[in-house]
């Protein structure tokens, strides 16, 4: 049983998921940037109370699951959305869905993922694929991060949507409802609300933890974490920020190219200068935050020690947050 | 990112996939390209894994010296934590850090030890002396 689907491959699974699965209902314009930045998925935050691995708990995106949620709500697209508590109830609901030739998300933990190589399965269990047919009691898997398609036993395929421990997917299935043209008003004005609310996440938001200002507050952490915790641990939550920026998923420089992209593709829909400009200001905070990844990597592969240095990537935070803030306000000043 | 710039190095990666990114043209347009890895990160992610071996080789020692017992092993083994492993086992954190003492280890049920057996995805001999697991050593 294989339904007829394109795979086509993403710079982050969730973006990846959405566009394969709106394209495959007949939404032609959706891409890789624009369901990003429909779902307002540029965020960042850092919990200060929270570790994992044993590090700092640093995101870059928002909470997984809602792109997909906010894309489809923008653009009127009904959606259907289980989890369940029975194993045999979620492979029954799968198998049917793919019987009626229907692709599903799946959300899966990456620690049992048994076609990513042993470096990169940790227990991370907001990780989203794409389940596509089924052939000799094999799923066939589209992953969105991975170049080419591939397939999951029943056992592994059970074993990675009933992963455990934070935010555990508990079978999670999820897939536009029915089939769907939408026209490039609908799209406009999905764009338009979409950098509307993450104007507000990233610059509205209280607290400081969340949005511009968890960048600075970031920053203030880095320059205690040498004296505080030690140059070794240091240097550990330095790698823990580098990997959660640019990992496989990131499209590199925490995101911010997708959403610099995102802006470009917006500027098709809606013909004003502004979102050009800003674009090139999110080109440019990607760019700083590969930058601050060179020095904190000079700190954690040793060839940097001093106070001074951490001083140094905790200045590209504050520059980078500066930068953030401006690209939003004006965000926020566009008339539409 | 300029499209020139897209780092094309060596990772863990390498024979499983490329990565997309995104990176701009001479004309200033976003196209997809596909990176084979950076460097940068990817000794993040050694830095990562350095740690994880060290915390094996400590738990390992400790164990064999009866300072606590195989659970801690696994536990790092596994790259889990008391949240993790008590949502496979659906013991308490507490329950477990208890368990992590030698004495009280010895004296849990069938029953329970198979609970853990289970969520480290190993055998009993291999619960029970960790001289029986081979995998850190891989």
């Amino acid at each position: 049983m294989k339904v007829d689907f394109k795979h086509i491959q993403a710079a982050h699974c969730e973006n990846g998921v959405t566009t394969n699965l709106l394209k495959h209902i007949g939404v032609d314009q959706i891409t890789e940037p624009l369901a990003f930045g429909i779902g307002s998925g540029l965020f960042y935050v850092y919990l200060p109370f929270l570790k994992i691995n044993n590090g700092p708990a640093i995101a870059f995106r928002t909470m997984p699951g809602l792109i997909f949620k906010r894309t489809c709500k923008a653009l009127d697209i009904p959606v259907v959305r289980k989890t369940f508590s029975s194993k045999e109830n979620a492979k029954k609901f799968l198998d049917a869905m793919i019987f009626k030739h229907q692709p599903v998300g799946c959300q899966v933990g990456v620690y049992h993922l048994s076609y990513f190589p042993k470096q990169y399965r940790f227990h991370f269990n907001a990780h989203n694929i794409i389940v596509y047919g089924k052939e000799n009691e094999s799923y066939l898997v589209s992953d969105p991060v991975m170049e080419n398609v591939t397939c999951l036993t029943e056992y592994e395929l059970e074993r990675v949507r009933f992963a455990k421990g934070a935010l555990a997917p508990k079978g999670q299935i999820y897939f536009p409802k029915e089939n769907t043209v939408v026209t490039d008003m609908q799209i406009s004005k999905a764009i338009r609300s979409g950098i509307n609310r993450n104007v507000r996440d990233m610059i509205r938001i209280p607290g400081p933890i969340a949005g511009v200002s968890g960048i600075k507050y970031t920053g203030n952490k880095i320059k205690k974490w040498r004296t505080k915790l030690g140059l070794e641990t240091a240097k550990l939550y330095l790698a823990q920020l580098v990997r959660m920026q640019e990992e496989i998923g990131t499209g590199g420089g925490g995101f911010r190219f997708i959403y610099a992209a995102f802006l470009q593709e917006a500027y098709r829909y809606i013909p004003n200068g502004q979102l050009l400009e800003i674009s090139t200001l999110f080109t440019q905070s990607g760019d700083m935050w590969r930058n601050s990844a060179v020095q904190a990597a000079g700190i954690y592969k040793g060839r940097l020690s001093e106070q001074n240095d951490f001083d140094i990537m905790a200045d590209y935070l504050f520059e980078i947050a500066e930068l953030e803030k401006k690209a939003f306000t004006e965000l926020s000043k566009i008339k539409w | 990112m300029k499209k020139t710039d897209v780092p094309q190095h060596k990772s863990s990666l390498n024979n499983v996939t490329k990565e997309l990114c995104y990176a701009v043209d001479e004309t200033g347009s976003y196209t997809k390209n596909l990176s084979t890895g950076w460097d940068i990160k990817a000794s993040a992610l050694n830095v990562a894994w350095k740690d994880i071996e060290n915390r094996i080789a400590h738990a390992k020692e400790k164990v064999l010296k009866g300072e606590a017992s195989p659970v801690l092993f696994y536990m790092e083994l596994k790259l889990m934590d008391f949240s993790i492993l008590s949502s496979y086992t659906g013991f308490f954190k507490w329950t477990i850090k208890r368990h992590l003492k030698p004495t009280v280890f010895n004296k849990l049920s069938h029953k329970k030890l198979k609970l853990y057996a289970d969520a480290f995805d190993i055998n009993m001999d291999e619960l029970k002396d960790i001289r029986f697991n081979g995998e850190d050593t891989k």
